[in-house]
């Protein structure tokens, strides 16, 4: 459990940050909360000869709410993002996702930044920002880019990210509506079984948006279109919840592991996104 | 006399924080400020680290090992395979079971994670680098990981190098796979009994493959000065004094020359008694070059190589009458052992203490039999927190009962009453040959139920039934009920030793002149806390406050020769001679107070912390007077100095018992499990420190919680370690463990010289049971008879479907 050798970089500003991960290629890897990424290095699963350490960045820190849009700086850690009352009030759901995620010590220095941009299909943050269609801004040698959160991740551990790209922040707008994040697991620190969260705009027992995303049921974070078009515009009831879960199911895509197989992760999946519809309908 | 009024005999006694006080842990000063001096702190002038290339597969010819490429590696000193240890004979070596076992790879692995090469370098980055850089080339071969595959006619044959070996250390053997039958038990008698019996239950009970997973993994370091000739190896080891002694068997060093030591040591649980292939590479390595060696294991290490628990697969029939009496019992296992014979259990007993598996039950006649056989897994099966195999034995009759009462339509807790042992019946010889020494299973019994209010839960489950069946729920309740017998304190010499070396143990004691003491034992605390509660013992033996007292363990030029501390034997043996070299002081002290006193010997009685003149309360002397005249006075016809020593070997096991309640509340959709009431009644007989029993209890509990809810060693069909880290191998965090309520009766041990029977093993032989009967109890209604463990969320969830509860 001990990692090869590399060089380890601290620079304090997204420029230098970049330009060495320019000049390695993709021999380089940032590290942020390195909860994901130490792991695979002391096992040897992945050999990075340059790892830059992003925490000496000052911008890529903090919570910016103006109005109802929202900006999370890369480096902020769950725990700040648990504790900020005003994102609190913005986007409820993020405390609700977050303080489901790993325990209170990995939650202090894991960031929003390395859990969406590892693209590990069981990191909680990709599905949430994909719940929230949230905006991922990403600073390269070719200057800044935006990419939406439904279209970042391609496979597991493969993002629309570039080698010499760098996560700096994640914007979305405050969802409006009643919402949830529902996740089973085995216990504490542990990936999901199976998590859903769902934003429901509801008027009159009317649906009039929705937003459905699956956490850890396929090899990415997995978007519910079909589930939210039989939402859109329909009396909720009962009935109509439970053909949107089996839209959902049929979306997903997982592998069996020690968690269990195939068959007993789609049961569950049912099982905890019926359970955030109606959480979510709930407080619409 | 003057003024100042003498203390009571009961203020004085509670002075001496004696047997039966909650004395506070003396170790938790050091651990709590993070000052425990662990393997791992050991730093030495000049020390390297080693490292193993392990197997990355479950069974292969190795065609080839080539370390240049490590060698010329800067920091990397040396290189060991099997081909630099054969000449030293030690490229193999024994196990505690009769088997032998590869120290490195020779020519073939047969696990996945098997020592194949040991790299020695600067420290532990210039060995991991080495490590990686070390070639080996598999040939792979066809793996067996199902035990009941083993012994096909076409099975590939693991052991190439005992194939053609009738014979095994437990008797003949009858296939290339097959180590051991061990038969305990009237074969005939119980088969007669079964064919006539009204009723008869059988079923196939499965205890799982797990592992001690202690907090401190195994380590060692080893350190050979060339100068006088003497090893020192500081390491993990739960037994000492035997690995001292198996040293000096295996590498012909005398004994003398050989200085073992046991530091603090973070948790055991079986897993530290065994002799492991870091423990040998790291002593060779030594003397090759001749400066101190540490080998350390991480985590997944630890998981995957070093000694694993259980995996026995348990067929039994259980006879009774159509009233519930139970007639007879027949068992046959068969036990995964693995790729070595590597089990630590008397040498006697290959399959451990199983023909304990009657239970607190009166069953006339009963037949057990144990087939032991090679599989491509990790070698081991210890005593994980039990005595020898009791935890399996325990669960087997404890869901055999409940299986039993299934068919009879009987409640479990009342078909168990029907059956105990009674209380007059002690001493109890059972069908399978143990004398039970002592017991009050109804009075235990009954008190477990009543606190619980058990006639309550069984209407509050009807009720939570109810609603599931009518669609308003999708829980259920289950009840747990568990009443186990342990068999520990092993053990008499007669019938019980570990490669030769019978299981007493002892203790040393000297008095200082001022009336402070040092007692050493052949035992090691791996967490048990024994410096607070054998100095308990000794301060109610020989009157000096338990604060004076220093206890000292697991240095062998130091302590007097034990067999160490597992299967709940330290309070049982070396609690005993405790006691008895106390009572040696004692007598001692009664001639010296003699003399003092100017009256004879038998003129005196010991009050607390004194001798009294009998009939002269105000003539006595107390045992601080006593010792410093030990040291200053000619005595006549006595030794100068208060001393003494006790080989304790006892003439019997003791037999803790107890009751536990688990109620438990079921998701049939999800699998997920809410723990409601854990409810433990003890009875390890005389009660040394009720609080350091409380934390064993609460300890153990968790451990069986986790071992019956989640925690597994589970292999691929290619023999890979599913479960290798603890993000899949169930540890449980606070989040994870429930409240517990504990509680107890007090039936003292006939023949232990204080009356303890041990209790640190007791909560996990009871837990699992308890936590298992609660989910098969909570699926009773739908017609479950058995599921095995661990009862993780996605096998309770398939027994729910299997039972046709999903929509």
């Amino acid at each position: 459990m001990i990692p090869s050798a590399f060089k380890f970089y601290k620079p304090n500003s997204i420029e230098k940050a970049v330009s060495i991960m320019k000049d390695f290629g993709d021999e380089a890897r940032v590290i942020a909360g390195g909860h994901s990424l130490i792991p695979v290095m002391k096992q040897r699963l992945t050999d990075i000869k340059h790892l830059i350490d992003l925490s000496a960045i000052k911008e890529l820190k903090g919570i910016n709410i103006s109005g109802k849009s929202i900006s999370i700086g890369a480096m902020t850690t769950q725990v700040e993002l648990i504790t900020n009352e005003n994102l609190f009030k913005s986007a409820p759901v993020i405390r609700e996702a977050s303080l489901q995620i790993a325990d209170p010590q990995v939650r202090n220095l894991g960031t929003i930044g390395g859990n969406v941009a590892n693209g590990d299909p069981a990191n909680d943050m990709p599905g949430l920002m994909q719940l929230l269609d949230a905006t991922y801004k990403l600073s390269g040698t070719n200057g800044v880019r935006e990419v939406k959160a439904r279209e970042f991740y391609e496979a597991a551990y493969f993002t629309a990210r570039e080698d010499d790209e760098i996560l700096i922040s994640i914007s979305f707008d405050a969802p409006i509506g009643g919402y949830a994040y529902e996740k089973q697991k085995r216990k504490i620190g542990d990936y999901a079984t199976a998590a859903a969260g769902v934003i429901l705009n509801v008027d009159k027992g009317v649906c009039s948006s929705a937003s459905i995303a699956l956490t850890n049921l396929s090899d990415t974070p997995v978007y519910c279109y079909e589930a939210v078009g039989l939402l859109t515009g329909k009396k909720i009831d009962d009935n109509l919840l439970s053909q949107v879960t089996k839209s959902c199911v049929e979306q997903s895509d997982p592998v069996a592991d020690q968690r269990g197989p195939v068959e007993f992760k789609k049961y569950v999946a049912g099982v905890v996104i019926n359970k955030a519809l109606k959480r979510a309908f709930e407080r619409s | 006399m003057d003024d100042v009024k003498t203390p009571s005999s009961e203020e004085r006694k509670s002075a001496l924080s004696g047997l039966g006080t909650s004395r506070k842990r003396v170790e938790d000063a050091r651990f709590t400020q993070g000052k425990g001096n662990y393997v791992d702190d050991i730093k030495l002038k000049g020390m390297l680290f080693g490292d193993f290339v392990r197997s990355p597969v479950a069974h292969a010819k190795i065609k080839k090992i080539d370390t240049t490429a490590a060698l010329a590696l800067p920091g990397v000193h040396a290189v060991l395979t099997a081909a630099d240890l054969e000449p030293l004979g030690l490229h193999w070596m024994p196990t505690l079971a009769g088997d032998k076992q590869m120290v490195l790879a020779d020519g073939k692995v047969l696990f996945q994670g098997q020592e194949v090469a040991f790299v020695v370098g600067d420290d532990r980055y210039a060995v991991s680098d080495g490590v990686a850089l070390v070639e080996v080339e598999y040939d792979e071969l066809p793996v067996v990981t199902d035990p009941f595959k083993a012994e096909m006619e076409n099975a590939p044959v693991l052991r190439e190098d005992i194939a053609d070996q009738k014979e095994g250390a437990h008797g003949p053997r009858r296939h290339p796979n097959h180590i051991f039958t061990w038969e305990s038990g009237d074969k005939e008698g119980t088969n007669k009994v079964l064919d006539e019996a009204e009723v008869v239950a059988d079923e196939m009970v499965y205890y799982h493959r797990t592992h001690p997973c202690p907090l401190e993994t195994c380590g060692c370091v080893a350190s050979m000065d060339k100068v006088n000739g003497k090893l020192t190896v500081w390491g993990t080891f739960q037994a000492p004094h035997a690995v001292r002694t198996v040293a000096s068997l295996i590498s012909s060093i005398p004994e003398h020359n050989i200085r073992i030591i046991s530091p603090d040591i973070g948790g055991g649980f079986g897993n530290k008694v065994g002799v492991y292939p870091g423990y040998v590479c790291a002593i060779v390595a030594s003397i090759v070059t001749g400066v101190p060696i540490k080998w350390v294991e991480d985590r997944m290490d630890n998981l995957m190589a070093t000694a694993f628990a259980r995996d026995y697969w348990m067929h039994g029939k259980i006879s009774a009458t159509k009233e519930g009496k139970i007639t007879g019992l027949w068992c046959h296992t068969t036990a995964d052992h693995g790729a070595f014979d590597a089990c630590a259990d008397p040498t006697k007993f290959p399959a451990g203490f199983m023909n304990i598996c009657t239970g607190s039950y009166d069953i006339p006649v009963a037949y057990l039999a144990v087939d032991g056989v090679y599989t491509n897994k990790a070698p081991g099966g210890v005593a994980y927190r039990c005595s020898f195999r009791v935890t399996e034995a325990s669960y087997f009759i404890e869901r055999m009962i409940e299986v039993l009462a299934l068919k009879l339509g009987m409640d479990s807790a009342e078909l168990r009453s029907k059956n105990f042992i009674k209380k007059e019946q002690f001493p109890y010889t059972s069908a399978l040959g143990w004398e039970y020494d002592s017991g009050d299973y109804h009075k235990a019994w009954d008190k477990a139920l009543e606190a619980v209010n058990y006639k309550k839960l069984r209407e509050d489950q009807a009720k939570q039934l109810e609603l599931f069946k009518s669609g308003k729920s999708r829980k259920l309740i289950g009840i747990g009920l568990s009443h186990f017998t342990e068999i520990v304190g092993a053990g008499p010499v007669k019938n019980c030793d570990i490669l030769g070396l019978g299981m007493f143990d002892a203790c040393e004691i000297r008095i200082h002149p001022t009336g402070s003491a040092i007692a050493r034992l052949g035992t090691i605390s791996q967490g048990q806390g024994h410096a607070t509660t054998f100095a308990q013992i000794l301060a109610s033996e020989i009157g000096i406050p338990a604060s004076d007292i220093t206890l000292e363990e697991g240095d062998t030029d130091t302590a007097p020769y034990g067999l160490g501390t597992y299967g709940s034997r330290s309070t049982p043996v070396a609690g005993a001679a405790t006691a008895m070299a106390g009572r040696k002081i004692r007598a001692k002290a009664q001639m010296i107070a003699a003399y003092l006193l100017e009256v004879h010997d038998d003129d005196l009685e010991w009050d607390v912390d004194r001798f009294v003149v009998k009939g002269a309360p105000d003539k006595f002397k107390t045992m601080k007077e006593i010792a410093f005249a030990s040291y200053n006075q000619a005595i006549p016809g006595v030794e100068p100095g208060l001393e003494a020593v006790s080989y304790y070997d006892p003439p019997n096991m003791t037999y803790p018992n107890g009751a536990y309640i688990c109620v438990m509340e079921i998701d049939v959709d999800t699998g997920v499990s809410e723990i409601k009431k854990v409810y433990a009644l003890d009875d390890c007989g005389t009660r040394i420190n009720p609080m350091i029993i409380e934390g064993q209890v609460h300890g153990g509990l968790t451990e069986a919680l986790a071992i019956s809810m989640g925690q597994e060693i589970a292999y691929d069909e290619q023999g890979n370690v599913m479960t290798g880290t603890l993000m899949d191998f169930f540890v449980p965090t606070a989040w994870e463990t429930p409240n517990y309520e504990t509680d107890f009766t007090e039936t003292p041990s006939p023949h232990h010289p204080i009356g303890a029977k041990g209790v640190g093993e007791s909560p996990n032989v009871g837990g699992v049971s308890a936590f298992s009967n609660a989910v098969h109890d909570a699926f009773k209604p739908f017609g479950l008879t058995q599921a095995h463990m661990p009862h993780d969320h996605w096998r309770v969830w398939k027994i729910a479907k299997d039972l046709g509860l999903h929509n």
